[in-house]
C-alpha cells in the first residue's frame, strides 16, 4: 500500500450479513474503489457485536473499528440494530475511559443497496484515523503491567460528550 | 500468535483453496503467492495443503476439494474466492460430497472485498493473506452442524381479500390444501371491486372479478373470515398460530339468506367513505356492494339507531328468517397454519395534502378513486360522469398525473398505475361526455403488454397531452373565459411557457401508498418495511414474493405499487412458493441458532426482552432462560448481551469471531515495519 505519509491505519470492520456485507459485495461488483486498510468480519447482525470483539480488535493491533448495520427501521431482525446503536454509545464511553479516542470507533448504516456509500465511508474513516495517528494498544497493554501509573497517558482522556453525535 | 494454541483447540487438518476467478482475482492479487504463503506460514495453524486454481467453483475445482478431503484427511476447508453469498452453497456441497460436514467450510471473499475494490497489487495481496489467515483461524472452531428440519402444517393463512389474496387463496385451495382467507372489510374484492373498467382492454372489472369472488366464497377448501383482523401471530415457519378477531356482524350467518331486506328497510343512511369513496350512501346495516362475498351484511354500530339510541330494531322485526342478533360479540379464533401470505394492498394518497390542487376545497376536483365510482355503472350516478352537483356534464376535464408520486415532497417513487389509469379515465370521459380532455403528465409510462397501444389509441381519440407538473388548480379567474371554471396553471415544457387551462372538472390521479398501518402489520408478522413503508421482499429480483422471515410471503400492492396483472401474478407466485413448501412436508432451516448453556445461565433474564421473535422463554422451575431453536432467527443479539456468556451462537460463536480477529491481525505487520511499534 502506498505509504506517502508513513502511517497506514489498520481497521477492522464488522458487517451485518444482510445489509452492509452485501453493500461490500455490491461495492465489489460495481468496482467501487476504497483503501485496502479495512478488513471486514461478517456477523449475522450488528446486534451480534459483542463489545469484547471491539476490544479484541484494538488489543490485536487495530487502529480503529468500524461497526456497520442496517439503517434504523430496516433491520433484518426487526430492531436489533437499535440495540447496536445503544451499545455503540456505551462502547465509545468505555473506550474513552480506557484512554482510546472514541473517534476510533465508528458506526455506519449501509443498506444492501449502498455499496457506493459504504466505500465512501470506509475511505473517509481511513483518512480520519490517519489523522488520529497510530493507536498501538498492544504496547500500551505491555507497558501498563507494572508501570501503569508512571507512564504518562498516551492520549488525552476526554469523556464522551453527552448527546454525542450519532452517525445517521 | 497462534489462535488455536491459545484457545486450546485440537489440531485440525485444514485445506486452503485460492481461486483465480479467471483474472478477476488473479489480476490484482498474486494468488500463487497467497497460496504458497498460506501453505508455509499457516502450516502452524493446521494448514496441510494450499492450492490455487483458475476457477474453484467449476466442477474440476470442486473435485479438487473433494479429492483432498478424502486423500489428505482434511477436517476443515477454507476457500478464498468470491462472496459467500454467491458460492457458499457450492463449496458446502463440495465438502459434503467429499464426506465432510458442510458447515466445516469457510469462505473468504477475495474478489468482492479485495481484487474488485483495490488497485494496489501489493497491498491487495497482503490483505488477501490477512483475510485468509482470518478464515483459517476461524474455521478451526467451526462445528459440524445439521440443517434443522421442521414439519409443515398444510393450511395457509392469506391476509387480504383483494385480487392478489383471492388469486393466492384459489391457487392453493384448487391444489387441495386448506386456506383461511382473512379480510378486514365485510366483503372480499378489494380495490378492484370498486373499479368500472380495467386497462388496457377495458373489460369490466366486476365481470372478471365476481366469478373469482364467488369461487372463493363457495370453495370447499377456503374458510373465509371477513370483517376480521389478525391480532397476533405466534410460532414459526410450518407451525404458525394466528389469532384472528372475528368482529361481530350482529347477523347469525346460519340463518341469513342474504335477501337484503334489512338493508332496504334500515332507516339510517350513512355516507359510504370506503367503498363509494364518499360519493354515495349506504345503510347502517349493509353490504358494501350487491355482489359482496359473503352475502351477509354487517351492522355498523356507530351509526345504527338501535346501538346509539336503544330503539329501532327495524331490521330485526322485518328479517324473514330472524337472523339479526344484537347480542352477538366479537370472537377470537385461533388458526394453525404452516405458511402465511400477506396481500394487504394499498391506501390511496390523500390528495388533500397537496393543498394547491384544491381537493376537498374545490368541489369539482375529484380523486381517481372517486372517478372510478363515478364512472362505474353500479356506482352512485349509475355511471354518469357528472360534476359534484350530480347533474351537470363537464365540457372540459383535466387529469393530473403523478399526484403525490415522483415528488420529493411526498413520495419519490412512481406509483406505476397512474399513467394507464389516467389514460383510461381520458378515454371514458371522452367516450361518455365528448368533453375536451387534458392530461397533465411528467413522463408517460406505458410499459407492459398492450399498454402503449392503448396510449396510441387515446392519442388518436383527440385527448390533449400537456407535459409539465401542474402548479395549481384554482377557481380565481383572471382572463376572459375563466369565470366559473377551474383553471389549471401549468408549465408546458414542450412549448416552454406557462399555460392556464380552464376546465370544469379535475381528476387527480393520486398515487398509491402503503397501508397506514403497514409498519404495525409488518411487526405483527415479523417482516420488514422499506423506508417508504412497503413490505420488503427477500430479493428484489430473484425472490420477489418471499420475505426474510421464513414462511411469510407477500403479494400484490403491499409489496409495492403494481397493476392488476402484476398483483395476480404475485398472488399466484406466492401460492406456488407455499405449495412447494407444503409438498416438501418438512423444511430444512439454516442451523444458525443461539442456545443457552444451562449451567452458566444465572436467570437474570436480560436476554428475554431482547428477542423480537419471542424465541427466548424462561423456565420458572429451573430459573433459567431457554431458546426455542425453531423461533430463533440467529441474529445473535442475545449472545452478545448475556453477561454470563451463557448463550452461544452456532456459526458465529465468540471463539470463532475472536479467532478470526486474531487471524486478521496476526500478520498485519508482516511485510513492513510494525504499524505502531
Amino acid at each position: 500500500m502506498a505509504e506517502q505519509n508513513g502511517f497506514e491505519p489498520l481497521i477492522i470492520g464488522f458487517t451485518c450479513n444482510w445489509c452492509s456485507y452485501r453493500a461490500a459485495d455490491l461495492a465489489g461488483t460495481s468496482r467501487q474503489k476504497y483503501p485496502p486498510n479495512v478488513r471486514l468480519v461478517r456477523l449475522m447482525c450488528s446486534g451480534r457485536l459483542d463489545p469484547t470483539f471491539v476490544l479484541k480488535a484494538f488489543e490485536g493491533g487495530a487502529d480503529a473499528v468500524m461497526v456497520t448495520g442496517c439503517h434504523p427501521g430496516e433491520c433484518h431482525y426487526l430492531e436489533q440494530n437499535m440495540k447496536t446503536l445503544r451499545r455503540f454509545s456505551l462502547m465509545r464511553r468505555t473506550l474513552a475511559q480506557f484512554g482510546i479516542e472514541p473517534e476510533r470507533l465508528k458506526l455506519v448504516w449501509a443498506s444492501a443497496a449502498e455499496g457506493v456509500r459504504l466505500a465512501r465511508e470506509i475511505g473517509n474513516f481511513v483518512e480520519e484515523v490517519r489523522a488520529l495517528g497510530p493507536l498501538d494498544w498492544p504496547s500500551v497493554i505491555r507497558t501498563n503491567g507494572d508501570g501503569a501509573h508512571k507512564a504518562p497517558p498516551i492520549i488525552d482522556v476526554a469523556p464522551a460528550e453527552a448527546g454525542e453525535e450519532v452517525p445517521a | 500468535m497462534n489462535p488455536h494454541k491459545s484457545n486450546g483447540a485440537k489440531k485440525e487438518r485444514i485445506g486452503v483453496y485460492v481461486c483465480h476467478c479467471g483474472s478477476n482475482i488473479a489480476g490484482i492479487v498474486d494468488v500463487e503467492e497467497v497460496s504458497r504463503w498460506a501453505g508455509e506460514v499457516l502450516a502452524d495453524w493446521g494448514v496441510v495443503v494450499s492450492r490455487d486454481y483458475k476457477f474453484m467453483c467449476s466442477s474440476l475445482g470442486q473435485e479438487l476439494i473433494e479429492k483432498d478431503i478424502q486423500e489428505l484427511d482434511l477436517t476443515r476447508v477454507v476457500v478464498g474466492a468470491c462472496s459467500p453469498h454467491l458460492h457458499e452453497a457450492t463449496f458446502r456441497t463440495a465438502c459434503a460430497n467429499g464426506g465432510l460436514n458442510p458447515y466445516l467450510c469457510e469462505m473468504v471473499s477475495l474478489r468482492e472485498q479485495v481484487s474488485w475494490v483495490h488497485t494496489d497489487k501489493e497491498a491487495a495481496t497482503e490483505k488477501a493473506k490477512a483475510l485468509l489467515a482470518g478464515g483459517v483461524a476461524r474455521v478451526a472452531f467451526h462445528e459440524p452442524l445439521d440443517a434443522m428440519s421442521v414439519p409443515i402444517n398444510e393450511a395457509t393463512l392469506v391476509v387480504g381479500g383483494g385480487i392478489a389474496g383471492i388469486q393466492a387463496a384459489l391457487e392453493i385451495a384448487d391444489s387441495g390444501f386448506p386456506v383461511y382467507l382473512v379480510e378486514r372489510e365485510p366483503s372480499i374484492g378489494g380495490h378492484m371491486a370498486q373499479f368500472d373498467k380495467t386497462f388496457p382492454t377495458l373489460d369490466c372489472s366486476a365481470c372478471i372479478l365476481t366469478p373469482k369472488m364467488v369461487s372463493v366464497g363457495s370453495h370447499p377448501n377456503i374458510t373465509l373470515l371477513t370483517w376480521s383482523e389478525v391480532e397476533k401471530v405466534d410460532g414459526y415457519v410450518g407451525n404458525f398460530t394466528a389469532t384472528v378477531r372475528k368482529r361481530a356482524r350482529y347477523i347469525n350467518i346460519e340463518d341469513c339468506t342474504g335477501c337484503g331486506i334489512c338493508e332496504e328497510k334500515c332507516p339510517k343512511k350513512v355516507i359510504d367513505d370506503v367503498f363509494e369513496a364518499g360519493l354515495g350512501y349506504r345503510k347502517a346495516v349493509y353490504r358494501p356492494f350487491p355482489q359482496a362475498v359473503p352475502k351477509y351484511p354487517v351492522i355498523d354500530t356507530e351509526n345504527c339507531t338501535y346501538f346509539q339510541k336503544g330503539k329501532c330494531k327495524a331490521c330485526e322485526i322485518l328479517c324473514p328468517t330472524g337472523a339479526i342478533n344484537f347480542e352477538q360479540e366479537d370472537e377470537l379464533v385461533e388458526l394453525k397454519v404452516g405458511n402465511i401470505i400477506l396481500a394487504t394492498g394499498y391506501d390511496l394518497f390523500d390528495a388533500r395534502r397537496i393543498t394547491q390542487y384544491g381537493y376537498g376545497r374545490l368541489a369539482n376536483v375529484f380523486t381517481s378513486l372517486e372517478f372510478e365510482r363515478l364512472s362505474n355503472a353500479a356506482g352512485p350516478t349509475d355511471g354518469e360522469i357528472v360534476m359534484r352537483d350530480g347533474k351537470s356534464v363537464p365540457q372540459a376535464v383535466g387529469i393530473i398525473h403523478c399526484v403525490g408520486s415522483r415528488d420529493k415532497n411526498y413520495n419519490n417513487y412512481c406509483s406505476v398505475i397512474c399513467c394507464m389509469q389516467s389514460l383510461k379515465f381520458a378515454h371514458l370521459v371522452e367516450e361518455r361526455t365528448g368533453a375536451e380532455v387534458y392530461n397533465f403528465y411528467i413522463d408517460m409510462r406505458t410499459a407492459f403488454k398492450d399498454y402503449d397501444e392503448f396510449y396510441q389509441r387515446v392519442l388518436h381519440e383527440g385527448v390533449h397531452f400537456i407535459r409539465g407538473r401542474v402548479a395549481e388548480v384554482t377557481d380565481a379567474a383572471r382572463l376572459p373565459g375563466e369565470e366559473g371554471k377551474l383553471i389549471i396553471q401549468v408549465e408546458d415544457t414542450f412549448m416552454g411557457e406557462q399555460r392556464r387551462i380552464p376546465v370544469d372538472m379535475v381528476i387527480l390521479s393520486a398515487g398509491l401508498e402503503p397501508r397506514s398501518d403497514s409498519t404495525e402489520v409488518a411487526h405483527k408478522f415479523g417482516i420488514s418495511c422499506s423506508h417508504n413503508g412497503w413490505f420488503i421482499e427477500k430479493h428484489p429480483k430473484l425472490d420477489p414474493v418471499a420475505t426474510m422471515t421464513e414462511g411469510i410471503f407477500i403479494a400484490g400492492c403491499a409489496q409495492g405499487p403494481k397493476d392488476i396483472p402484476a398483483s395476480v401474478a404475485q398472488g399466484a407466485a406466492a401460492a406456488a412458493r407455499v405449495l412447494g413448501r407444503i409438498q416438501q412436508k418438512e423444511l430444512a432451516l439454516e442451523p444458525v441458532r443461539a442456545s443457552v448453556i444451562a449451567e452458566k445461565c444465572s436467570g437474570c433474564r436480560i436476554c428475554n426482552d431482547l428477542c423480537p421473535f419471542n424465541a427466548i422463554g424462561f423456565d420458572e422451575e429451573q430459573q433459567i432462560s431457554e431458546i426455542n431453536p425453531a423461533l430463533c432467527q440467529g441474529c445473535g443479539t442475545c449472545v452478545a448481551a448475556c453477561p454470563s456468556g451463557a448463550i452461544t451462537g452456532t456459526q458465529f460463536s465468540d471463539r470463532q469471531v475472536k479467532a478470526q480477529l486474531e487471524g486478521l491481525l496476526a500478520f498485519a505487520t508482516m511485510s513492513s515495519e510494525p504499524v505502531a511499534a
